[in-house]
């Protein structure tokens, strides 16, 4: 969703380009002042003392960083060796994400797939039934899919109904519900990406492929494939991105165990206890991980399109 | 054509995977709305059919919390629909038909601002951002972050159906002596309208949905239904709790129709 929206264009004039500079200025104005000026006063904050009822002192301090990347021992006097609370937490989420990641993939190539390859005029209806939960708000899909994997919930129900198991699965509270959770988030993103990528290619040439004698599998795997890889890459982006900063599912479905970057910043602004420098802190290592990413994939992109 | 020994297209074990994918996104969904009709105080025990829990939201003893937090959760996604639509249109106007200028990647990277930064990272900053200007948080606070972040979501069915549109019909009025205000108000604005209504039903819905930058910058008291649910749901879900998400579930689901077929519509034609 993020990418490639619209620049460029066929139908682009300058008809009103003598008031262009007002027709921006609103954008400009609401985004520089209530998105832009945020991030850059975050990292302001981020450089700050903290203050211990919450909010900060204005003197100049490395605290939250130290905090974050240093271990001091317990009085706080030794000398910087590596921390690694907070970097596993942010490796945890990393993980998570990344296995909502491929669960999202193979769940969703194989979908975008069957679409793209319907007839043309069902297509859009195909889609619009794979974006209708997206839309859905994303509290009540993940309030729905706690109440669902709940250990006498009707996912359990449902097992033992069907005799396929004989108690009911613990899945609540585990790495893999807060996996579930992310990919029945993110979804969408996946499957629109590679249902558009496949959607241009030319079958034309697995026909081509498939007159030269190779197998089904060869076919994708060396003509079908390559050829789609930027949709591919694309979807796996858009949903390992929201997923690495993701709040609600693990909050809801993850419990105090499976802890992630989200709930980790959120804790640091709630009530008294909160710690606000080391909250901007470890959001600023989130955001620059995030740019670093979308960077990469941006370049990565343009290449792909070069090379068309 | 020869006829082949397979079909090129089809791979198998991809439509089984698409149905599971369906019923994935689809069971919880159903399962919550079936369970939203349960006559019984436990979420676990079915005790038939029954309207209880929609008469408890509206007239239970929490009723008064919800129907504030529906206000506040309703007009806040109005008004900033509306802001963030009318911001979008004019940006994709100068963006799509303003010809080509030094500032157009940095503005569009601007406006694609919020879609790149973690939701979680925009409700820290916003949060800094209030409480370093010595804002009080409450119903302002989340109404201008709701405005700021929905742009994008308006920006882009609006540009997209703005590319969709040859430039010929506001040639043929300017050639025909309409001032440039005219050719905007008169041609542009009514042929972008399908782009504009589904830019500001999805703005609506993304504000409706909004929990994480809510939760930061909404301060003490001020609840939206998300917020609301969320705490509600903190001591466990309750039955009321499903009957408010289904009719959420189906407001969503009306408004993403209705977005989709206006969308569809083709009006240069």
């Amino acid at each position: 969703m993020a990418a490639g929206a619209s620049s460029g264009g066929t139908s682009q004039s300058d008809t009103y380009k003598e008031a262009r500079g007002w027709l921006l200025l609103p954008a400009w104005v609401v985004l520089g002042v209530f998105v832009l000026a945020p991030v850059l006063m975050m990292l302001v904050y981020s450089f700050l003392t903290k203050e211990f009822r919450g909010g900060v002192i204005w003197e100049f301090s490395l605290g939250a960083y130290d905090q974050f990347f240093c271990n001091r021992g317990l009085f706080g006097d030794e000398p910087c060796s590596i921390e690694w609370t907070y970097i596993n937490i942010f490796w945890r989420s990393i993980w998570q994400a990344g296995a909502a990641t491929i669960l999202s993939l193979v769940i969703g190539f194989p979908t975008a797939y069957f679409i793209a390859t319907r007839p043309e005029n069902i297509r859009p209806l195909w889609v619009f039934m794979i974006t209708i939960p997206y839309w859905v708000n994303l509290l009540i899909r993940t309030v729905s899919m706690k109440f669902m994997l709940r250990d006498q919930g009707p996912l359990n129900d449902f097992l033992i109904s069907t005799g396929l198991i004989d108690s009911p699965i613990h899945i609540i509270n585990t790495n893999f519900a807060v996996q579930l959770g992310l990919f029945y988030s993110y979804l969408p993103f996946m499957v629109l990406p590679i249902y558009a990528s496949v959607e241009r290619y030319n079958f034309n040439l697995s026909e081509a492929a498939a007159d030269l004698y190779a197998s089904k599998w060869v076919t994708a795997r060396r003509i079908l494939l390559p050829a789609v890889k930027p949709g591919v890459i694309a979807g796996c982006v858009l949903v390992f991105v929201p997923s690495l900063g993701s709040f609600l599912a693990p909050d809801l479905l993850g419990g105090a165990k499976n802890f992630m970057i989200g709930s980790l910043i959120e804790e640091q602004f709630k009530g008294n206890a909160g710690n606000w420098p080391f909250g901007a802190a470890a959001s600023m290592v989130l955001l620059t991980m995030v740019l670093i990413l979308l960077l990469i994939f941006a370049r990565q992109q343009a290449r792909a399109e070069k090379a068309q | 054509m020869s006829a082949r020994k397979y079909d090129i297209k089809s791979l198998p074990g991809f439509l089984p995977i698409t149905i599971l994918c369906l019923v994935v996104l689809y069971a919880p969904l159903v399962v919550v709305t079936i369970y939203s009709f349960n006559n019984s105080t436990s979420i676990t025990i079915w005790e038939g059919v029954s309207l209880r829990w929609y008469v408890d939201v509206f007239k239970g003893p929490e009723s008064a919390k919800f129907k504030i937090a529906a206000w506040n959760s309703f007009s806040i996604a109005i008004i900033a629909a509306t802001g963030a639509t009318t911001i979008a249109t004019l940006a994709a106007t100068a963006m799509i038909r303003g010809g080509r200028f030094r500032l157009r990647t940095v503005s569009f990277g601007l406006i694609s601002l919020p879609l790149m930064v973690p939701e979680i990272v925009t409700a820290v900053a916003t949060l800094i951002f209030f409480n370093s200007i010595g804002f009080t948080r409450g119903y302002t606070t989340i109404l201008v972050a709701h405005i700021a972040f929905c742009i994008p979501f308006a920006y882009m069915p609006i540009s997209a159906r703005m590319q969709g549109i040859e430039d010929t019909y506001e040639q043929a009025a300017l050639d025909l002596y309409a001032s440039k205000r005219q050719a905007f108000t008169k041609i542009l604005l009514p042929l972008m309208m399908p782009g504009i209504i589904s830019g500001f039903l999805l703005a609506f819905i993304i504000s409706l949905d909004d929990f994480i930058i809510t939760n930061f910058v909404k301060g003490a008291g001020v609840e939206t239904l998300p917020t609301a649910i969320f705490g509600s749901v903190k001591q466990g879900i309750k039955p009321n709790i499903m009957a408010i998400s289904t009719m959420l579930l189906a407001l969503s689901v009306l408004m993403v129709t209705i977005s989709y077929f206006v969308s569809k519509k083709d009006n240069t034609k």
